[in-house]
């Protein structure tokens, strides 16, 4: 019996000081300092006590569908010319960008559409139509289109994460947020002046060179005029600055292909530079398979102007002197901050989709510091108060109590240390409460033993009595309230997540401590007594 | 030392005044909520006010060095062409604050301008006194899409929450201990909802983490007194329920007092020092607790005998099932 005491007091200690390194670590001294140091570097503090900007973006996931098809239908076009067929492949609303319409087939070719169709694309489409409107209709499947979003949201994380390391930030957060909602989450610890950063983030930067069917013209109607009073499908109006040509301030139009030559993810890398006439340039690198392509494309149209597109709009148009393989210049009407943010833009890569501003919360460094004060002054206040009443309530039990009360916050914050979980000002708060609930578990034992000794037990009896009929209360109690914490955890987000965190985290290691280490304490001081002796509870 | 020695009080001899108290509660609440229903801000219709979290729009705490002039931080913003202000005064001798809120903003593209007129607005009032790094400690910026996400998650939890109390303590117990206590944890929540409503607090994010842990906190209680039922059913089976149910009440009311005074003790800490970004969630756990343990007494136990003596008016003289044998 005192054997197996002894070991249960070896476990006791050996978790002490096992979670007491949990929370500080190994120290580089035993100076306030040093301790203090030492904690900060084990439990990370979270936005809303060191300050900082919490972003959340909704990503346009459509657009990376609409770019999808748009490919297809590239591809369908040329596959119908390859292979001398009629029809015209079309997207019919921009509102339903997963939609792709084949219209104008003979009917006599209509079967060999439609193997063609069914042979290339049955995979990620379903083909209906086909009747005697020479109509056919691919739409993509729901499952394919849930890939390509899924895709384009883990794109956009990697490219976000990319662009704030550049920025030199921290700990940053970079990840999916929301329950499938195509949201991401980034937090920003320290960062309180968000302009620029947060220009840099969600910048789509989808920098396009497309082929120059036509212009400059002064407005919408003239490049429609100039284009026979329509435009086909395959081509698109756009505009950009007048004086980039004409030096005038008014917009011009161009007509332009709508598929772009070289985009986006074409390029490797983009330096800003200077060129031979002092204007700022950005010159870039292709990666090896698109200057094969653009250099494919220039050597056949020398002499053909190129536009080139940054966010839609046109910022340079020049003439192909010659053939280009795989790295240029782009010499456009850009400020300092645009050739800066733009190369800083395409080596980091493009987004492959534009994102959306939903939340946007900045702390500042000060209001964190207030907080932290605040949460710990409450957190001490609480803890004394609690202690000061157990000691007067129930007298030499009452020791017993703080001691488990005191393990249980060394266990609560050493596991917090080991799974580097981020605490919070509602995490403070749930330590707190840690500390109010967790003595619950004393007040059901003590009260029970006082309970046991009213009828007539002996000393030890009672404790057995008190601990064995007060667990299984013990245990409901914490069941209903971990379940509804881990509710919180599942719905809750950032702060509110940190107390679901804690305060689980506290009830758990309360178990431990108000029934094992409470009990070890009770069989050592009765131990020690002498038959027929009452405890002081 | 000792509160309760042998306490002897008839509670089911109090049922009538129990209800009466519980109901003036929830009308009172209840109808505070729907005259916030009837009275929308920033055209939002909602049973109480809420918080930026869910309410969206901007919001931004600025500090002063002195005790701030509302007039001209308002003659700033309209000056700014900033329409519907709510310029709130935080201020407490020795720090100064000014909550300024703006509704929510329809255009998300535009999120931010919000905040940038506000900046502009204070740089133009009051010159290098202000600076915006400084002296802006905080700024929420929330837009519809998120505001209703959270709306729609805050009150799934509440009800998957309470729900999985029913299950745990049908299974421990029985379905009627469940009910009873999941009855009196929904009375609890709305009481407590009705405070916020009665005294215009707004509920935030963890105001809503608070009435969740008061949903789970709010059983502790209810589970003991059930668990001494359960224990005197077993061991006297003559005693009559509504006998049984008091007896249970009397043995576990030192505990039951002690326990929430306890956490009350605690949560009355965080109340008074915890500082003001914690002062909805402290609140809500500071009327929660009171309710809550009120009502583990004046609800949840009565509701048993109530329905035993329902069961019993019906015919049907099964008594209140002891439930499962614990495993001691």
């Amino acid at each position: 019996m005192k054997k197996d005491l002894k070991k249960k007091i070896a476990l006791i200690v050996a978790v002490l000081v096992i979670f007491i390194y949990g929370i500080f670590g190994i120290p580089s001294g035993l100076s306030g300092d040093a301790l203090k140091e030492a904690l900060t570097k084990r439990i990370h503090l979270g936005l809303d006590l060191q300050g900082g900007a919490h972003l959340i973006y909704q990503v346009v996931v459509s657009e990376a569908v609409n770019d999808e098809t748009n490919n297809v239908v590239a591809e369908i076009r040329q596959n119908l010319k390859n292979a001398n067929l009629s029809g015209q492949a079309l997207k019919p609303d921009p509102k339903t960008p997963q939609v792709i319409q084949v219209t104008g087939v003979t009917p006599a070719q209509a079967s060999s559409v439609r193997s063609m169709l069914d042979d290339k694309y049955s995979n990620q489409y379903d083909l209906t139509g086909g009747g005697a409107d020479g109509t056919f209709t691919l739409t993509m499947k729901p499952v394919y289109v849930r890939t390509i979003e899924q895709r384009t949201v883990q794109q956009a994380i990697e490219t976000v994460g990319d662009r704030v390391n550049s920025l030199g930030v921290s700990e940053p957060t970079i990840q999916q947020y929301g329950l499938g909602d195509n949201q991401i989450l980034v937090e920003l610890p320290g960062i309180s002046d968000l302009d620029r950063v947060k220009s840099l983030l969600s910048e789509t930067a989808r920098l396009e060179i497309h082929a120059v069917v036509g212009g400059p013209y002064n407005s919408q109607q003239d490049a429609m005029q100039a284009q026979g009073g329509s435009i086909p499908p395959e081509e698109m109006i756009v505009t950009g600055s007048g004086n980039l040509v004409s030096g005038s301030e008014s917009e011009s139009y161009y007509v332009v292909q709508r598929l772009a030559v070289v985009s986006g993810t074409d390029f490797r890398s983009a330096d800003p530079g200077v060129d031979q006439n002092g204007r700022r340039d950005v010159r870039f690198t292709l990666t090896n398979e698109a200057g094969d392509k653009f250099y494919d494309y220039t050597s056949k149209n020398v002499g053909r102007a190129m536009a080139v597109l940054m966010g839609g709009r046109v910022r340079e148009v020049a003439n192909i002197q010659s053939a280009i393989r795989d790295s240029g210049e782009i010499v456009g009407s850009f400020t300092p901050d645009e050739v800066m943010i733009l190369s800083k833009l395409l080596r980091t890569g493009a987004l492959p989709a534009s994102l959306v501003p939903l939340e946007d919360r900045t702390v500042g460094a000060s209001l964190g510091a207030d907080s932290i004060r605040e949460g710990v002054t409450a957190a001490i206040v609480g803890v004394l108060v609690v202690m000061i009443f157990m000691l007067i309530y129930y007298r030499g039990s009452g020791i017993n109590a703080d001691l488990a009360l005191i393990l249980n916050l060394v266990i609560l914050l050493g596991f917090m240390g080991f799974a580097s979980a981020t605490l919070t000002l509602p995490g403070i708060a749930g330590v707190i409460l840690t500390i109010g609930m967790g003595v619950d578990s004393n007040v059901l034992i003590f009260e029970r033993i006082r309970e046991e000794i009213r009828a007539g037990k002996s000393a030890s009896a009672a404790v057995d009595q008190g601990f064995a009929h007060a667990w299984i209360t013990i245990v409901d109690t914490h069941v209903t309230t971990i379940v509804s914490a881990a509710i919180l955890f599942i719905f809750g987000t950032g702060p509110v997540k940190g107390f679901a965190v804690t305060l689980t985290f506290g009830l758990l290691a309360n178990l431990f401590t108000a029934v094992f280490v409470s009990r070890v304490i009770f069989d050592a001081h009765l131990n020690k007594m002498r038959t027929g002796q009452m405890v002081s509870i | 030392m000792e509160f309760f020695r042998s306490p002897n009080v008839d509670w089911l001899g109090w049922k009538w005044y129990f209800l009466a108290f519980s109901l003036i509660f929830s009308v009172a609440g209840v109808t505070s909520m729907v005259w916030h229903w009837e009275h929308p801000v920033g055209g939002l219709r909602s049973p109480v006010p809420l918080g930026v979290d869910f309410r969206g729009g901007t919001q931004v705490e600025v500090q002063f060095p002195g005790p701030p002039d509302i007039t001209r931080i308002r003659q700033a913003t309209v000056a700014a062409g900033i329409r519907d202000a709510n310029i709130v005064n935080y201020s407490v001798p020795g720090r100064y604050e000014v909550l300024i809120s703006l509704p929510e903003e329809h255009q998300e593209s535009s999120l931010d301008l919000g905040r940038q007129q506000i900046e502009s607005a204070l740089s133009a009032q009051f010159g290098s006194a202000f600076d915006p790094r400084r002296d802006i400690r905080n700024v929420a910026v929330v837009g519809p899409t998120v505001g209703r996400q959270l709306e729609k998650q805050a009150g799934l939890a509440t009800l998957y929450s309470m729900a999985g109390m029913l299950v745990y303590l049908w299974f421990r117990f029985q379905l009627i201990y469940g009910v009873a206590a999941v009855v009196a944890c929904f009375h609890d929540t709305l009481i407590t909802v009705g405070f916020f409503a009665l005294t215009g607090q707004e509920i935030s994010l963890t105001v809503i983490a608070a009435i969740l842990t008061l949903v789970g906190y709010s059983m502790n209680d209810t589970i003991v007194v059930f668990d001494r039922i359960r224990e005197n059913l077993r061991l006297n089976r003559k005693e009559t329920l509504p006998d049984v149910v008091n007896r249970s009440i009397n043995q576990t009311l030192s505990r039951t007092v002690l326990t929430s005074g306890l956490t009350f003790l605690t949560v009355l800490s965080l109340y008074l020092f915890g500082g003001r970004v914690l002062h909805g969630f402290s609140f809500a756990l500071v009327v929660g607790i009171l309710i809550g343990t009120y009502s583990s007494i004046a609800i949840a136990s009565p509701m048993l005998v109530a329905w035993q003596q329902w069961r019993v008016s019906r015919g049907k003289t099964a008594p209140l099932p002891a439930a499962k044998r614990a495993r001691v």
